[in-house]
């Protein structure tokens, strides 16, 4: 069933020297991750991987039981960059459940408070995080020869950015010091204020509740919003061609760099920004307010698009044990037997899992990591596809492009590419961007999608915050709306969090939980081999990365594999270790096809 | 070593070597979310920045070694923690955020790990890193609620037994320094409560701050010592016996599950950043995130608090009153004064000296 990359122990076979390494922890991501492989320094290429979690919390296990108006409360502490995500996803799974709609401009109030997040967050980590990878300190240390040529290479838009070269601006990332990195930091407050103002706190909200928010609608509401977004556009018109230049520059200055973080393109989104005017929350009704969500949820299998039903995208998820510290729920009883369409709910689905946590060693031919595997069921073929999220915005941007439904204005989805309108700011013209659908689901597209989604997430606000005044304005200025708990209730929220695909799944029973279980993007992505032996996407991302690094195994720092990895976002409330110095030299027999099959 | 003359005339509470430079090993891999780290990068009293940058007078050069924001990865990360542990960075703050679970309830694996062990190729467990750590730390800080005190992560029919710090080390724990745990809870914490807390810690590493002064609950009193309530504006609405009865309404949110009045937590007074945000005073009800009785004994969030039940019926006759008498005052107040129009007449109630407001008879020149 694996259906992405060829399993390390194959066929006939040459023999290669491989290097173990690992990083643990990862840093400069959110969460415990840790990331060992087997490395090939002749032919400068990652032969293996595996991903690794090292916490468990048990957020599944102590919900039971409890009162499902405290869901989104407790979930928000999940993540600890993204919890208002989780706490929306609840929400949404919650209005289902108690069958209550909130007033349009509570949902409006809540779009804002989510794109404000998803502005804050995206810049954060590409400009303090990601760009520390692509930084004049890094480079240097890395790849001096490239560092030279970036010295020359004058930067395309340096009349919009400022910066002369491209090494201007590698240095312009260097930690605290760089000019860049320390005006993201500024703008990364900026735009918190933004998401205070809707949702009260970040990182864990305090005015969501299912049937609303409490966020009092004032004209100074929106006013205090929106000045501070228009500062956001006019930042974005600078930091986004800034990014294109650093990025259309690794590509030219080392070819082959497509290669880095490549897989096939597997690629979920569970759509975002619901539409107060289509959402009713029934499950009923799903598969159309779905589609009019303002970003539009989708499958991306090799460039196509297979759905954007989510009835159908719901009905295909399946939990692998994989190589997790879990026993099997097949004995364990069965809350949903069919969804409220009548449609068969497989025991493996999220509504069905009982999570059984089986404390072990940790060990690479076993089980390793307190991830499971998620997969999507692809009706057409038997495949349990081990999708990504691609870190949010890749998969975002790609099945909004091909969907073609969102057209706001601000915002125009054409069938292969997303244009994006600003307005004009205080010192800068109307602007147009379009991100057209890359030739690669890579690390450099990964990270250039996640530039042009702020911007998207800026222009989709400029929309709600007109729709939130028209609201005002026209005296309707309630934003919340009451709801009884029922005693028995399915549901499901989905959403999208800033890295990706979010699901919240309940079952509700005497009016308390019964089952709840919450699938964040990390676990599509950092999941481990699943029962089919198919690598999670980390896995497989990082195996096949060609090597760029100048450095030799005795100072080997890792950079193309980290910007692999990072380019998913991670986020697990997890880590990765990078362990050199006495690597093991293996002599591992492998096919020699292995490497030219991986990602087509 | 001759002690440094001391800076602001301040007095000391002893002599300190002069510290130039500072450690903070962050441990982010309590059982957490690192919701705290994201957090402190939201201060601006002061910023992150500001305090590694030096644009604070009078603190120590800071090195801060926290996986969120660190350059360096994997090992070139680990090796600042494994000197710490040998006694090599002397001296060094100890920051523990997530809570700390119970993995002596098993007989294998961990529950929460950082770094892989070189010798069995394991993880290294958190609790073993503190066991490591923390008697060689100047101070030991809790960041969030799951740090301090356990937090969500310790409720009720969860697996792994999880705790606060100074569950895990003991509440009267002591630093080499004579330091108490420092605890910043907040879930996550308030950005500048930490950042500010820290910094002060700084000063005294530096021997210009006196002692911590901390609460029961080991939390710094400035920033516990109210309740939510006590910085409310809310508050009158409910002093008037006036409540919100559904959420998104602008009035006291009591009576839909607010614990404010019983919570010791600033964030009324401070906002979340900038003074924007925040918990009742912009339509959330508290939910006692700051309290080591969190979650559990706030839970079902939504309800009323039993107590503000009885509170608030005993002051419905009081409440309704003032209300009605404020309301009285408040039209009368709405008025202007009589006098303010137009006319012949000067009726302010000055009165201006015989004939000043008439026209001087023109002096002929002789």
């Amino acid at each position: 069933m694996g259906t992405i990359t060829e399993p390390l122990t194959g066929t006939p076979s040459k023999k290669r020297n491989l290097v173990e390494m690992s990083w643990d922890p990862i840093t400069r991501i959110v969460g415990s991750l840790g990331i060992f492989t087997k490395i090939d320094f002749e032919n400068k290429q990652v032969a293996e991987c595996y991903s690794t979690s090292s916490i468990f919390r048990g957020y599944s296990i102590f919900m039971k039981g409890k009162d499902p108006r405290d869901a989104h409360f407790i979930t928000s502490r999940i993540c600890g960059i993204c919890g208002d995500n989780h706490a929306t996803c609840a929400c949404y799974a919650q209005n289902m459940a108690f069958g209550v709609k909130p007033p349009n401009l509570g949902e409006w109030i809540i779009n804002l408070g989510e794109a404000a997040e998803y502005m804050f967050d995206h810049n954060i980590f590409q400009d303090n995080l990601v760009g520390v990878d692509f930084c004049e300190q890094m480079v240097k240390e890395t790849n001096p020869g490239l560092w030279e040529k970036a010295q020359k290479k004058k930067a395309p838009n340096s009349d919009k950015h400022g910066y002369r070269t491209i090494a201007d601006i590698m240095t312009a990332l260097n930690p605290f010091t760089g000019e860049f990195y320390r005006e993201t930091l500024v703008i990364s407050r900026l735009t918190r204020e933004m998401f205070c103002l809707m949702e009260g706190r970040h990182v864990h909200p305090s005015t969501l509740y299912p049937g609303g928010v409490g966020t009092v609608a004032t004209i100074q509401l929106f006013t205090d919003y929106l000045t501070r977004l228009m500062k956001y556009v006019q930042f974005m018109k600078k930091c986004l061609p800034l990014h294109d230049d650093l990025f259309d520059f690794w590509y030219e200055a080392l070819p082959g760099y497509e290669k880095v973080g490549e897989r096939r393109v597997l690629l979920n989104c569970w759509g975002a920004f619901n539409n107060p005017d289509v959402c009713d929350y029934r499950y009923e009704t799903m598969s159309n307010w779905g589609r009019s969500m303002f970003v539009t949820p989708g499958i991306v299998v090799d460039g196509k698009l297979v759905t954007n039903d989510l009835v159908d995208i719901n009905l295909g998820i399946r939990i692998l044990l994989g190589s997790s510290f879990y026993d099997d729920w097949q004995n364990e009883e069965t809350f949903v037997k069919t969804d409220p369409l009548g449609n068969k709910i497989d025991k493996r689905h999220p509504w069905n899992q009982t999570t059984l946590p089986r404390p072990q060693k940790r060990d690479f031919n076993g089980n390793y990591t307190w991830v499971m595997s998620p997969r999507w069921l692809d009706k057409r073929t038997g495949d349990h596809l081990a999708l990504d999220t691609g870190g949010g915005p890749i998969a975002r941007l790609w099945s909004t492009a091909l969907s073609g439904v969102v057209d706001i204005g601000y915002i125009k989805a054409t069938g292969n590419s997303v244009k994006i309108n600003f307005p004009k700011t205080a010192t800068m013209p109307e602007t147009n961007f379009e991100w057209k659908i890359p030739k690669w689901s890579n690390a450099i597209e990964r990270d250039r999608a996640r530039t042009y989604f702020q911007a998207y997430a800026a222009a989709a606000a400029l929309f709600f915050c007109e729709k939130a005044m028209e609201e005002l304005m026209a005296g309707r200025s309630k934003t919340w709306a009451p709801f009884k708990v029922p005693e028995e209730a399915i549901s499901c929220g989905f959403h999208e969090a800033v890295r990706g695909v979010l699901s919240h799944h309940v079952v509700i029973r005497d009016g308390k939980i019964a089952n709840y279980h919450p699938y964040p993007p990390t676990c599509w992505n950092a999941n481990p081999r699943d029962t089919y032996g198919t690598a999670g996407p980390y896995e497989d991302a990082v195996q096949n990365t060609p090597i760029f690094e100048e450095n030799g195994p005795d100072k080997f720092k890792g950079i193309d594999i980290m910007r692999a990895v990072r380019s998913f976002d991670p986020c697990l409330p997890c880590g990765v270790h990078m362990y050199l110095g006495n690597g093991k030299v293996l002599e591992t027999r492998h096919s020699p096809m292995f490497g030219m099959m991986g990602n087509k | 070593m001759p002690a440094e003359p001391v800076p602001f005339s301040r007095k000391k509470d002893s002599a300190p070597a002069p510290v130039t430079d500072v450690h903070i090993l962050w441990i982010t891999a309590g059982l957490g979310c690192d919701g705290d780290s994201v957090s402190v990068t939201t201060a601006e009293q002061p910023s992150i920045e500001d305090v590694l940058l030096g644009a604070i007078p009078g603190l120590p050069r800071v090195h801060l070694h926290n996986p969120v924001l660190a350059y360096e990865v994997g090992d070139d990360f680990m090796k600042y923690f494994y000197q710490g542990e040998r006694g090599e960075l002397d001296p060094f703050v100890l920051v523990v955020e997530g809570s700390i679970p119970n993995e002596d309830i098993k007989d294998e694996g961990y529950w929460a790990a950082m770094g892989t062990d070189p010798k069995t190729g394991q993880p290294i467990k958190t609790t073993e890193w503190i066991d490591r750590l923390a008697p060689k730390a100047l101070a030991v800080v809790g960041a969030g609620t799951c740090a301090t005190y356990g937090g969500i992560h310790a409720m009720a029919g969860n697996p792994t037994q999880c705790m606060g710090l100074a569950d895990y080390l003991g509440w009267d724990w002591r630093s080499k320094a004579g330091l108490p745990i420092v605890n910043v809870p907040g879930c996550p914490v308030q950005p500048d409560n930490f950042m500010e807390t820290l910094t002060y810690l700084l000063f005294q590493a530096a021997g210009i701050a006196p002692m911590i002064p901390l609460d029961q609950q080991l939390r710094p009193t400035w920033l516990f010592g109210k309740t939510v309530h006590e910085g409310c504006d809310r508050a009158a609405y409910y002093e008037q016996d006036d409540f919100a009865i559904e959420y998104g309404s602008s009035k006291c949110l009591v009576k839909v599950g607010c614990w404010g009045p019983v919570v010791n937590c600033n964030v009324t007074k401070r906002g979340w950043m900038r003074g924007i945000g925040g918990c009742p005073n912009v339509g959330g009800i508290c939910i006692g995130c700051t309290m080591p009785g969190f979650p559990d004994m706030f839970m079902p969030f939504m309800d009323e608090p039993s107590g503000a039940r009885f509170s608030t019926a005993a002051l419905t006759v009081y409440g309704k009153l003032i209300r009605a008498l404020r309301a009285i005052t408040n039209n009368t107040v709405n008025g202007e004064p009589e006098w303010r129009q137009r006319g012949h007449e000067l009726i302010t109630g000055y009165q201006p000296k015989a004939g000043a407001y008439r026209s001087r008879p023109s002096r002929k020149i002789a």
